[in-house]
C-alpha cells in the first residue's frame, strides 16, 4: 500500500467564495489519475469523514483534461467569521496527504459521470 | 484572413506587480484592450465592510502607472475590475484617487468610466419583497433588515456595464465589484465571437499568467480569440503553457469545473478540448455558454463587534500532558473571573475564541491527532464585543487567566504562556462577517450598477 502523496502531484485546498471549500487533487499523469480514481479510495464517504460534513453536500467531480479529481463542500464556517482557522483555506486538504492508496489497481471502477451542481464563480 | 481578437492581461490582481520588460514587450497596437482584476474575497469581509484596499496605495499605483502610461501610448482601453479588492464604492474611489495622481504625474489626459456596485438599499428592498433573491447553497439566513443595517453590499456586475462604458467612449474603466471574467469577456463578446470561448478564455485571463506549467513569480498572458478556438501565450518569454497546465488552472478557486455562472448565463466546460499549438501556447475549444435568466451575486459585510487579541505560547509538559481536561477548566476560569469584574453575568456581551496551535490550530475538530500530547502548543486568544474598550479588557483578563492558571502538579504561582510580543494584547480592527450568498434577477443588466464619467 502506498499513501496519496506518492501518486498526487498537488493536493490543495482553497476557498471558493467565502462559503465554499474545494479541494484539488491533481495527478502527474492519466494513468496514474486513472489508478487512483479507478480505487475508488477518495470518496464522497472518505470527504465526509475528513471534512467532517454529511455526504449529501459533498460534491466529486472527475476531471479528465486535468488529471485531477475536485472535492467541493461547504465551508465548516464561513470565510473570516470568528470561529474560522483558515481565512484562504488553503490548509484543510492536510488529512488526505496520506490516505492509503493500494499499489495496484483494484477491481476497476467506472469514472461516474456527477452532477453538476449550482454553484457561483469566487 | 481569419477574425481574430487579441488581448493581454498584465497580472493575476492589480497591486502584486508583473515585469515591466515584458509587459512593454507585449504591449501592441495589435491589442484590442488591456484588462486587469483587482479583487478578491480572501482577505475576508473586512476588505469591503471596514473599507479596506486589498494591497497597499504604493503597490497599487505602481502596477496602475505602467498600466495607464502602456494603455495611452498605444490607444487601447485598460479595464480594472473589483477596484481596491472588495469593488466597495470607498475601495473604487481609493483607485480612482491613484489614477488621478497618475494622470498628473504623468501629464496624461484621458476620459474614466467610474462604474459603482453598492446598489440602492431601497431597488434592493423592493428586489427582495417582488420575491427576484434567489439564495445560493450554502446561504446564511436573511431578511429585509439585512438588506438595510449591512455596512456595504455590492452587486457583482457582468460584461453589459464595461460594454456601455466603452461605447461612451471610455478609455480607462474602473468598475467596482465585478465577476473576474466579465473584464476579459466584455469586448470580444461585443464583437461576436463565440460566447463560450469568449468566457471560458476571460475565466482563466483573469489569473494573468497564472495556467503556466510553473509560475516562478506573476506576470501576464496574451489571449488571442477566433470563431473556433482561443489561444494563450505567456507574455513571460521564459514561462510555458501546457494542455494539463491550462486545464488544471480551470479547477483553480472554483466549485465546479464544468459549470461556472456568470450573470448572463453559464459556461459549460464539458466539452472544451485542450491542445499545443507551440511549444509555449495551448489552444483551447469546444468551451460552451447558456444563456440564463440575467442574475448578479451579492456580497455583504456586516459590522459584528470590536476586538483585541493574545498569543503566547504553553511549553510546560505537565500542561502538555493534560492539556484538554486543563485548557477545558480554563475557560471556566475566564468566564467567572470576566463576570467577577463586572460584577454582573457577561455571558452573551463578548466572546473569545482559541485557536490552539499545535494542537488543533488548523483543523480544529477535523484534526486526526486530537488526543496526542503536542510538543508545545500556541494560544491565540480573541475577543468580542460590543467596544473596543470591553473587547481589550476582555483580552487583557484573559491572558492574565491563562498565565496563572493552576496546575494541580505544581504548588505556588505560575506562569503559563511564554508571550512572544510586547505588549502581549493588543487592539484588532473590528470586525465584519459575510451575510449574503445570493443572486438577484434583475430587469435589465445596468439596473444595479451606476456609471459616472470623469475627464482628465
Amino acid at each position: 500500500m502506498a499513501l496519496l502523496r506518492d501518486f498526487a502531484k498537488l493536493i490543495r485546498t482553497k476557498n471558493a467564495g467565502p462559503f465554499l471549500l474545494t479541494v484539488d487533487i491533481m495527478f502527474p499523469d492519466a494513468e496514474t489519475y486513472r489508478h487512483v480514481a479507478n480505487s475508488g479510495v477518495l470518496s464522497v464517504e472518505l470527504m465526509a469523514r475528513t471534512f467532517k460534513v454529511p455526504a449529501e453536500v459533498v460534491k466529486l467531480f472527475h476531471y479528465d483534461p486535468a488529471n485531477a479529481i475536485k472535492v467541493t463542500i461547504p465551508r465548516p464556517v464561513t470565510s473570516g467569521s470568528p470561529e474560522d482557522t483558515d481565512l484562504f483555506g488553503g490548509q484543510q486538504f492536510a488529512p488526505l496527504v496520506d490516505v492509503v492508496v493500494p499499489d495496484m489497481p483494484a477491481q476497476p471502477t467506472p469514472i461516474m459521470e456527477l452532477k453538476n451542481e449550482e454553484t457561483y464563480p469566487a | 484572413m481569419t477574425k481574430k481578437i487579441k488581448y493581454l492581461s498584465p497580472t493575476g490582481v492589480l497591486g502584486v506587480g508583473f515585469s515591466e520588460d515584458h509587459f512593454m514587450a507585449a504591449l501592441s497596437p495589435d491589442l484590442a484592450f488591456i484588462g486587469c482584476d483587482a479583487g478578491s474575497t480572501d482577505g475576508g469581509p473586512a476588505n469591503l465592510g471596514g473599507n479596506k484596499p486589498f494591497f497597499s496605495h504604493g503597490a497599487v499605483k505602481r502596477d496602475l502607472r505602467i498600466l495607464i502610461k502602456g494603455a495611452r501610448q498605444v490607444d487601447i482601453p485598460l479595464m480594472i475590475g473589483s477596484c481596491g479588492g472588495s469593488g466597495g464604492d470607498w475601495n473604487l474611489n481609493w483607485v480612482w484617487e491613484i489614477v488621478q495622481e497618475i494622470a498628473r504625474e504623468e501629464n496624461l489626459n484621458f476620459k474614466t468610466a467610474i462604474i459603482e456596485s453598492e446598489p440602492d438599499r431601497e431597488l434592493l428592498l423592493q428586489k427582495y419583497r417582488e420575491g427576484k433573491f434567489r439564495a445560493l447553497d450554502p446561504a446564511p439566513e436573511i431578511d429585509e433588515d439585512t438588506l438595510r443595517d449591512t455596512d456595504h453590499i455590492v452587486a457583482m456586475m457582468g460584461a453589459e456595464a464595461y460594454q456601455e462604458a466603452l461605447a461612451n467612449g471610455a478609455q480607462v474603466i474602473l468598475a467596482g465589484r465585478s465577476t473576474d471574467a466579465a473584464i476579459f469577456a466584455a469586448i470580444p463578446v461585443a464583437q461576436g465571437f463565440p460566447p463560450g470561448l469568449c468566457w471560458h478564455a476571460a475565466k482563466i485571463m483573469e489569473c494573468g499568467g497564472a495556467a503556466v506549467v510553473s509560475m516562478e513569480k506573476p506576470e501576464g498572458m496574451i489571449c488571442t480569440i477566433t470563431d473556433d478556438y482561443f489561444e494563450l501565450e505567456p507574455v513571460s518569454p521564459t514561462q510555458s503553457c501546457s494542455p494539463l497546465s491550462v486545464a488544471a488552472h480551470t479547477l483553480y478557486e472554483t466549485g465546479d469545473p464544468y459549470m461556472m455562472r456568470e450573470p448572463g448565463g453559464v459556461m459549460d466546460l464539458t466539452h472544451a478540448r485542450y491542445e499545443s499549438s507551440s511549444e509555449r501556447t495551448v489552444r483551447v475549444s469546444g468551451s460552451a455558454f447558456h444563456p440564463e435568466p440575467y442574475t448578479v451575486k451579492l456580497e455583504g459585510a456586516k459590522k459584528t463587534g470590536y476586538r483585541a487579541m493574545v498569543l503566547g505560547g504553553v511549553r510546560d509538559p505537565m500542561i502538555l500532558g493534560q492539556f484538554d481536561s486543563w485548557f477545558g477548566g480554563l475557560q471556566d476560569s475566564i468566564r467567572n473571573n470576566i463576570d467577577a469584574v463586572y460584577g454582573e453575568s457577561m455571558a452573551g456581551k463578548y466572546r473569545i475564541d482559541f485557536k490552539l496551535y499545535g494542537h488543533s490550530g488548523v483543523l480544529a475538530s477535523r484534526e486526526p491527532t486530537l488526543g496526542q500530547t503536542p510538543t508545545e502548543v500556541g494560544v491565540l486568544m480573541v475577543s468580542q464585543a460590543e467596544t473596543q474598550e470591553v473587547a481589550y479588557a476582555i483580552a487583557g483578563q484573559a491572558a492574565h487567566m491563562v498565565l496563572h492558571h493552576t496546575v494541580p502538579e505544581w504548588q505556588g504561582l505560575v506562569s503559563n504562556l511564554a508571550f512572544p510580543i510586547a505588549p502581549h494584547f493588543w487592539n484588532l480592527d473590528p470586525a465584519y462577517q459575510f451575510v449574503l450568498n445570493h443572486v438577484v434577477e434583475l430587469d435589465h443588466p445596468l439596473e444595479l450598477h451606476r456609471i459616472r464619467y470623469e475627464e482628465i
